[in-house]
């Protein structure tokens, strides 16, 4: 095996590509997140519908956004293929009692995550197909013709049901984020007594605040 | 006090087991865990059954050969050794469940009994310096950091005994591996093998079946002797930068 | 049992004992001796086969440095790894006549001290060679990774331990043992993966096997299978520890124990000084008859703790109400004692006196045990000061006993540690049978009648990493080195005796079990042949002895089978040789009248009741040699030849 290969195939490389993938889209988060909080604004969608066009448009954010859709899936297979792994090296016989003294979060990254999986298939279904491939209005904005994806959210978030499937998912994604930020750091190697308690401030911080604004959007326009 | 033990019963490594109930009746809250099992030996050798198999050597927490799985924590509910472990830590009339350490590296060779050899074998891979006997140069010629040799020391405390395996839920090994890739990485006597050292040592690791890291913590929560989670993340990022840029001479001969 | 009659000072004068102390000045004994050493050709290293059994800091030293020369080595431990050996547990630290501190120290001062220490009952030319191969260690361990504790400038750190006057103690945390044995235990890991050592974990040594009256090999039970195995090899090193578990309850770990160092002398090899043994004061109390061993805590509790027990018995005494005794009801007898020295008196006299105070029915708690309080340092100092000083000592004795040594007096009590004694060897660490070594605790050489605290480890590790290496060579230098093998007569004849033994056990099916036996013949020990003996207890413990020994191959009982894992089985065989032990420990404080170090004859005392010893009778090492099934012993002596120091009493006061 040359050096690459065994990288990749180590568990501590494994666990560097879920760190690396992981950090990406906590990356990605944030931009979404920019553009998402567009919908508050009380302009009748109008910046809100811009983003999308420019997101849909922009050759550089398409490509990245098809790297993107590749980092969830090396993610959510190489979580798979590190869970079944794992699993293995307990063994055959497991315990009968255990009470585990790690964190909930820390312990049920693949639950979450595959809550989030599911989450992220109802979401790419509902916006992003329609936005690609379904039959969208267009409005007019400073002249420009562009999708009117705004109303298609608008509709949506007047569903309680929706609503409530965002607001525990977000729920979902913050534990996931709890756990995940700075177990990526950590996996990286990227740790130190100095900044360590810096880190994990951050990352409370960010698994709080992102998910937390991503899931006011749909309460405040349901509620409005 | 009384006390009700369920414990898992196995010939041993080809053959299945199962638990197995006990009561004892007249435990002292003096007792260590270990004296408690001794008692309950005693009993059942008196009645003819074979005693329970459980590893065991200086009881006094610093050898790191008894094990356990009590209540469903390594070495039971204290950060300590079992052999440390005293009655006084459970109450009258409790049921207290003994399983082996579980894992696919360690099977189970009797009883309670555990095959912890995959650990040696990490060791043997590079857990060392190089150096023979003799030759070497005076003990203070080379100054070491208070704070660095402390480091070092607080990573060399590891006592092998394998609670972070066990209370992995992945079987990872790697607080135990990063203890030793730590002392050494951290010490100017381990430098020149630094690179090969984790390369190797990861990848025994890996052939002997352990788990990845997932960095619950549950390793750090449980280990006797408080090995910290910092030495995982120093072996990871040792083993990144040896892997990327470690690279091999080839050797001619002819001297 | 009618061998009780034979006299016991019947000496055999054929069989000479030569110690191979080679010729010349103290210092240059060792150097002259190197060279005189012949070597064995690079080439030829590798055909010879060594077997090291025990891999503790002797056994995995010894093993690591051999596999390094380039010999075939194979290793044994009855652990699962050579990691747990029981070296692993020393505490205090490791003795290196370094003189970093400017203090005065020299290999000189640490060769006297350790003599002096020991009573004079050590060889010169031995510990000599110790101290002064002890700077030598240190570098090694070092150069290996060791962590010991280093001052702010990046130096190496010492501390004076033990009453030593100089700060020559290297320590790593109150763990030093550990990282000593995981630093040998590294270096035999590297020989491991090199393919120069062979280890063998699990697996119990349960024989020697000589052909033509050399050591050949060994038989060894594996732990796991039950397998009865036999390997050859040119030459045999027992590094197999002490035999302090014979007494059942002392600081020793559970599997401690002498069948390999026994098996030896059963072979031929003589047993040197066997009732040297050390009783460490300050060690937890037994809590019950539930108690299944003893722990230690570092004697450095002494610079703080006062040691008291009430001026009147009062039976019963627990530590929670020791406050109530006003302090003109307290005998804080060591600095009534001994004025000087106070609680700091060496280990021997403040056990010996915590035994008397007990005696005279003062003791505390259970009536075995004695007060260390600590209430006046905490006053002076302050809780932070000791906390610093002994938190985590305090942290244990709270573990273990449920009591909180902030709040109130620990309770403490003498506990068998260490044993000064075992196999005879020379010079060269060889028994007396060619080709048979014994290095470390197993070996009786260089600690007299008393080692000092941090001279374990020192000595342990000097055999393994700087004699042997050079000794063994002058050994095999003169055998053929060509292969040995296991298809000798003698090889099947050594395996058809252990299996004969094994059945034996299993077939006895009796109603006691074995530790049922260990306990009592402990106890006897304990009460006889422990802190004080005299001629009418040994006696009748010898007797004791023979007759437990006797019950016990009549009525113990060995469940299970043979090819298992068979933890009762494997007590059953250390047990019957500790039993044959006892009894030889109990011939040789007989013979002693002389009290001595570790050894204290009620009859040799001076009139104020401290220890007395006989130089001109006994300063020499009894050396005893097996004679058979239920024979007496019988005594060689190797007179001591003191040229260099002067023989003093030692004083307290």
């Amino acid at each position: 095996m040359n050096w690459f290969t065994s990288l990749l195939t180590s568990t501590l490389g494994r666990k560097m590509i879920m760190a690396l993938t992981g950090l990406f889209l906590v990356l990605f988060l944030v931009i979404h997140l920019i553009g998402n909080l567009q919908l508050l604004k009380s302009d009748g969608g109008n910046a809100f519908n811009v983003y999308a066009q420019f997101m849909g448009h922009n050759p550089l954010i398409q490509t990245v956004s098809i790297g993107n859709f590749a980092f969830i899936l090396i993610h959510a297979i190489w979580a798979l293929l590190l869970t079944l792994h794992n699993r293995r090296s307990r063994g055959e016989v497991g315990y009968a009692v255990s009470n585990n003294s790690s964190a909930w979060m820390s312990r049920s990254m693949g639950i979450l995550g595959t809550l989030i999986l599911i989450f992220l298939i109802v979401h790419l279904q509902g916006f992003w197909f329609q936005m690609k491939f379904g039959n969208v209005p267009f409005v007019t904005v400073d002249g420009k013709d562009v999708k009117d994806l705004y109303t298609v959210v608008d509709a949506a978030y007047q569903n309680i049901g929706f609503v409530a499937l965002y607001v525990f998912s977000m729920c979902a994604l913050g534990f996931h984020l709890w756990h995940g930020f700075a177990s990526a750091f950590q996996t990286l190697g990227l740790n130190h007594l100095k900044y360590n308690p810096i880190i994990r401030f951050v990352g409370r911080a960010y698994a709080i605040i992102v998910p937390a604004l991503f899931a006011i959007i749909p309460i405040w326009m349901y509620l409005n | 006090m009384k006390i009700n033990l369920k414990i898992w019963r196995q010939k041993n490594k080809d053959t299945k087991g199962s638990f197995k109930s006990y009561a004892l009746d007249n435990v002292s809250t003096d007792m260590s865990f270990l004296e408690m099992l001794d008692v309950l030996n005693h009993d059942l050798i008196h009645k003819g059954e074979e005693s329970v198999a459980f590893d065991h050597d200086c009881r006094e927490g610093i050898c790191g050969m008894c094990s356990l799985y009590i209540n469903g924590r390594p070495h039971g509910p204290q950060q300590t050794t079992t052999c440390q472990l005293h009655m006084r830590s459970f109450k009258d009339g409790e049921t207290i469940v003994i399983e082996p350490w579980r894992a696919k590296a360690f099977p189970v060779i009797r009883d309670l009994v555990v095959d912890r050899t995959a650990f040696d074998r990490i060791q043997q891979a590079g857990g060392y310096v190089s150096v023979n006997t003799g030759g070497v140069p005076d003990a203070n010629e080379i100054a070491i950091s208070k704070k660095i040799a402390d480091e070092a020391f607080d990573s060399a405390a590891c006592i092998g005994c394998g609670a972070c395996v066990a209370a992995c839920k992945n079987a990872s090994a790697m607080l135990f591996v990063s203890a030793k890739v730590s002392q050494l990485a951290l010490l100017p006597q381990g430098k020149p093998e630094r690179k090969e050292r984790v390369e190797k040592m990861v990848a025994q690791m890996d052939a002997e079946d352990f788990g990845a890291c997932t960095n619950t913590g549950a390793c750090e929560a449980e280990c006797p002797k408080g090995i910290s989670l910092t030495n995982i993340a120093r072996m990871n990022r040792e083993y990144f930068s040896a892997i990327t840029t470690s690279y091999e001479i080839e050797l001619k001969g002819g001297d | 049992m009618d061998t009780a009659r034979v006299p016991i000072k019947k000496i055999n004068r054929q069989m000479k004992l030569d110690s191979k102390i080679p010729e010349g000045p103290l210092a240059e004994k060792w150097t002259k001796h190197k060279f005189n050493l012949k070597l064995v050709n690079p080439a030829n290293k590798r055909k010879f086969d060594v077997i090291v059994v025990g891999t503790g800091l002797a056994g995995a030293s010894a093993a690591a440095s051999l596999g390094e020369l380039g010999y075939n080595v194979k290793a044994f431990c009855f652990q699962d790894s050579p990691r747990r050996a029981h070296s692993i547990a020393a505490q205090g630290g490791i003795n290196a006549a370094k003189n970093y501190q400017n203090d005065g120290d020299s290999v000189y001062r640490l060769f006297y001290d350790t003599i002096k220490g020991g009573d004079y009952r050590a060889r010169e030319g031995n510990v000599y060679r110790l101290a002064e191969v002890s700077v030598n260690i240190i570098d090694q361990c070092v150069a290996q990774g060791v962590p010991f504790a280093r001052e702010y400038g990046g130096l190496l750190a010492n501390r004076s331990f033990g009453g030593a006057q100089v700060s020559r103690t290297f320590y790593a945390r109150g763990q030093t043992g550990q990282q000593l044995l995981l630093g040998a235990y590294s270096a035999l890991n590297r020989q491991i993966a090199n393919g120069k050592v062979t280890m063998y974990t699990r697996s119990e040594m349960l024989d020697v096997v000589l052909v033509d009256g050399k050591a050949r090999g060994i038989v060894t039970r594996d732990l796991v299978t039950g397998k009865i195995e036999s390997h050859a090899a040119h030459a045999v090193l027992i590094c197999t520890g002490g035999y302090g578990n014979v007494f059942f309850l002392s600081t020793n770990a559970k599997g401690s124990n002498v069948t390999a160092a026994w098996r030896a002398h059963k072979k031929g090899a003589l047993f040197g000084n066997p009732c040297y043994t050390q009783i460490h004061p300050t060690c937890i109390p037994v809590s019950g008859d539930h108690q299944s061993k003893l722990t230690l805590m570092s004697e450095s509790l002494r610079n703080d703790g006062r040691v008291w027990v009430p001026k009147t018995a009062r039976p019963g005494l627990k530590a929670k109400d020791a406050a109530n005794i006003p302090e003109a009801d307290r005998d804080y007898f060591l600095e009534r004692k001994y004025p000087s020295f106070g609680n700091l008196v060496p280990r021997d006299v403040a056990s010996r006196n915590a035994k008397q105070m007990c005696d005279e029915g003062r003791g505390v708690g259970s009536g075995l045990a004695v007060f260390l309080d600590f209430s006046d340092a905490i006053k002076r100092d302050g809780k932070k000061t000791i906390e610093a000083k002994y938190g985590n000592l305090f942290d244990m004795y709270q573990q273990i006993t449920g009591d909180n040594p902030y709040e109130m007096p620990m309770m403490i009590y003498p506990a068998v540690h260490y044993t000064m004694g075992g196999l005879w060897v020379d010079y060269n660490l060889m028994t007396t049978v060619p080709g048979l070594y014994a290095l470390g605790e197993a070996n009786f050489s260089d600690h007299g009648a008393n080692r000092l605290g941090a001279s374990a480890l020192m000595q342990g590790l000097a055999d393994g990493y700087f004699v042997i290496p050079y000794t063994l060579g002058d050994y095999l230098a003169g055998l053929s080195p060509e292969k040995v093998t296991t298809d000798r007569p003698e090889f099947k004849e050594a395996i058809d005796k252990v299996n004969g033994t094994i059945n034996k056990f299993l077939s006895i099916k009796g109603k006691r079990t074995v530790d049922e036996f260990h306990r009592e013949l402990g106890l006897t020990m304990w009460e006889f042949c422990g802190m004080a003996r005299n001629e009418e207890g040994l006696k009748g413990a010898k007797k004791k002895i023979q007759a437990l020994k006797e019950a016990f191959w009549k009525d113990v009982n060995v469940l299970g089978g043979s090819q298992e894992l068979n933890q009762e089985l494997e007590k059953a065989m250390r047990v019957a040789d500790f039993m044959e032990l006892g009894e030889l420990m109990v011939d040789d404080a007989l013979n002693r009248s002389e009290s001595c170090g570790g050894h204290f004859r009620e009859e040799s005392q001076t009139p104020d009741g401290e220890a007395l010893r006989k130089d001109d009778e006994f300063a020499y090492v009894a050396a005893w040699e097996y004679k058979g099934e239920n024979q007496q012993e019988v005594l060689h002596k190797e007179t001591l030849v003191f040229e260099n120091v002067k023989l003093t009493q030692r004083s307290y006061k």
